[in-house]
């Protein structure tokens, strides 16, 4: 007799992530954070066509400048996004998986034939579209504004940064809603889970920025007579720093949204020679720029993806 | 009969705790088989087993043939499960709740609609059928629970402690629609703690203790293994060490006092005539006597007497 189980673990898949994916749209939970990002979003982009009507003269640009101009007190769409996508999908995770033990639906659900593995994978996908639409939505939404209020249309150039920087949006908000699935399938309470996806959330958002210098001094102190050692705790801070996906997305967004990025750590003047300051890269240099960066993020999806996995296959169910 | 569930030497362990300890099991095609015993003494994991659920630690099963650990989705498209305390999303309706089972399930949209309007009437939801599941009632659930085993057309029923927490008309008609689905040839695996349910609805029942299979067979099966008679006789006497005397009656296995000058005697046969003339032979004072048949309850105090009814899981 083979060890194999028969049929596909995938089978079911789609009927799960269609249905998690028609729950979260019609669940007033979702509704209202969205609401909250959309009147963000709006009030962030009219206060920025404002900023760039009266200090703008001409911009190859003007377009993605849609994203990144921030005026006081706004911050800039991006910024909000940074901070608004980790609500989203940890709106969207953190009770999918104990949310079905508390209402006792588990077993059930489990005893049709469908695997685990088409449960959890079907309740992430059925996120992560809910994801794209609603970050597709946002970004023509943010589109059509700027054509209604600027009066000009987003250049070819402009519309492929807009989507390479929907993709990296898109992949931001997986890792967030990974982190949320894996804590759901951990943790047996979904309050409980909840607050442990938002504490990680406010740590690697308010706190990390603050922690990654501290922790770089510690490991590595500067030694006045060794200039080196002054670059080697730099790159150690931007290492640390760069666990955190926010800051992972904060600079994909910075070299997508502002072509005249031309590197995301430290440069030395040696290394400028040449160049034309304020000279836009090509998409191409900028997408290389930031790969590392996305890189990262579809490996931290990846890896809480496989924890949430695990603790799920491994897991009882009696309920 | 044709065996439809097959448990040979099965074991479940976790970690040092021994949930099921080498039951050996088969269940045959039609036949109403009733889990019986405390709390934690391995029901609700056999059924877990059975469903491929959990992997067993030792043995094997079969369902219809099939390995329920490597042919899990064949074996679930075939049986159907209705929890003990079941749940439904509460923000959909009993409808749509049974349309997503039916989906999972693999049918096609107009069978599982036709199937889905047919079993609501059945169980009598059909006027409910397009109200949130939220404003059921547990009785109601549990009809609906029992909708999706039709919705299914399962061949066997699983049903784990099915009408707990049911008030008794409620009880009554999920029993009658179990009873329905019984006399339709569905195999049926029931456990509950309802004992004259269990006697009056299952051909077989299997007494569960600390994880194995203390007893297998019909009620008067288990009253004689029991108790060693299928009647009961309830004597109300004055006299000098009457149950002594008692005792020596052929056919009496067992003389047990209630309170003082009132004995329970258990017994193969009705052998109220015999000790009458007992008791006055003995110079006692007969005062009442009055038989009923061994019922479940009686095997279930007698056979679990002395155990921890709420054994830790």
């Amino acid at each position: 007799m083979t060890s194999r189980r028969e049929g596909s673990p995938f089978q079911g898949l789609a009927t799960v992530a269609l249905k998690e994916a028609a729950d979260h749209m019609n669940s007033a939970r979702i509704h209202l954070v969205m609401l909250l990002v959309i009147l963000t979003a709006i009030g962030s982009v009219y206060a920025a066509i404002g900023q760039i009507k009266m200090t703008v003269s001409e911009d190859e640009f003007l377009f993605l400048r849609l994203f990144t101009t921030a005026q006081q007190p706004l911050p800039s769409f991006v910024s909000f996004l940074g901070f608004l996508i980790p609500l989203v999908a940890i709106a969207l995770g953190f009770d999918a998986i104990n949310g079905e033990y508390s209402r006792r639906t588990l077993s059930r659900i489990l005893s049709q034939p469908i695997y685990r593995d088409a449960l959890l994978t079907g309740k992430f996908l059925g996120g992560l579209l809910v994801i794209a639409i609603c970050l597709l939505a946002l970004w023509l939404l943010v589109t059509g504004l700027g054509i209604l209020l600027l009066g000009l249309p987003p250049s070819g150039e402009e519309i492929a940064r807009g989507l390479a920087f929907l993709f990296a949006s898109f992949v931001y908000a997986g890792v967030w809603l990974a982190v949320a699935m894996a804590f759901s399938t951990v943790v047996k309470s979904p309050a409980t889970s909840a607050l442990c996806a938002l504490t990680l959330w406010l740590v690697f958002t308010v706190f990390w920025p603050m922690l990654a210098p501290l922790i770089a001094g510690a490991l590595a102190p500067v030694d006045p007579l060794n200039p080196m050692t002054a670059v080697h705790q730099i790159n150690l801070q931007q290492a640390i720093a760069r666990v955190s996906p926010n800051v992972l997305y904060g600079e994909a967004t910075l070299a997508l949204l502002n072509p005249a990025t031309r590197s995301l750590g430290l440069l030395f003047a040696s290394q400028m020679n040449g160049a034309i300051m304020g000279a836009p890269l090509p998409l191409s240099q900028s997408i290389a720029l930031v790969w590392p960066q996305v890189a990262g993020m579809i490996a931290a999806l990846l890896v809480l993806f496989t924890i949430a996995y695990v603790a799920f296959q491994r897991q009882e169910i009696r309920a | 009969m044709t065996p439809v569930i097959e448990a040979d030497g099965l074991v479940k362990r976790y970690g040092r705790f021994t949930a099921v300890d080498g039951i050996d099991l088969t269940i045959g095609k039609g036949e109403v088989f009733g889990l019986l015993g405390p709390n934690g003494s391995g029901k609700t994991t056999t059924i877990l087993l059975l469903l491929g659920l959990t992997e067993p630690s030792a043995g094997s099963i079969r369902v219809l043939g099939l390995d329920p650990l490597r042919q899990p989705l064949q074996v679930k498209r075939r049986v159907g499960y209705l929890p003990d305390q079941i749940g439904f999303y509460d923000h959909l309706t009993a409808r749509e709740n049974l349309a997503y089972t039916a989906r999972l399930t693999g049918l096609a949209s107009a069978e599982a609609g036709r199937r889905i309007g047919e079993a609501l009437g059945r169980v009598r939801l059909a006027d409910v059928g397009d109200k949130r599941v939220g404003a059921f009632s547990r009785g109601m659930r549990q009809r609906l629970g029992l909708a999706e085993v039709l919705v299914k057309q399962a061949e066997i029923a699983i049903l784990d402690e099915p009408t707990s927490g049911l008030d008794p008309q409620s009880t009554q008609e999920l029993l009658e629609q179990i009873r329905e689905l019984a006399a339709e040839g569905v195999t049926i695996v029931l456990s509950s703690h309802l004992l004259s349910m269990m006697q009056t609805i299952c051909d077989r029942v299997a007494l569960f203790k600390r994880g194995g299979i203390g007893l297998i067979g019909n009620v008067a099966e288990l009253t004689t293994g029991v108790l060693g008679g299928t009647h009961v006789v309830e004597v109300e006497a004055n006299g000098v060490d009457l149950p002594c005397v008692l005792k020596g009656l052929p056919h009496i296995s067992a003389v047990s006092i209630i309170r003082p000058n009132h004995w329970r005697v258990d017994a193969s046969d009705d052998v109220r005539a015999e000790i009458a003339r007992k008791v006055v032979n003995a110079g006692g004072a007969l005062q009442s006597m009055t038989i009923r048949q061994s019922s479940l309850d009686d095997v279930y105090v007698h056979f679990f007497e002395g155990e921890n009814h709420d054994v830790a899981a």
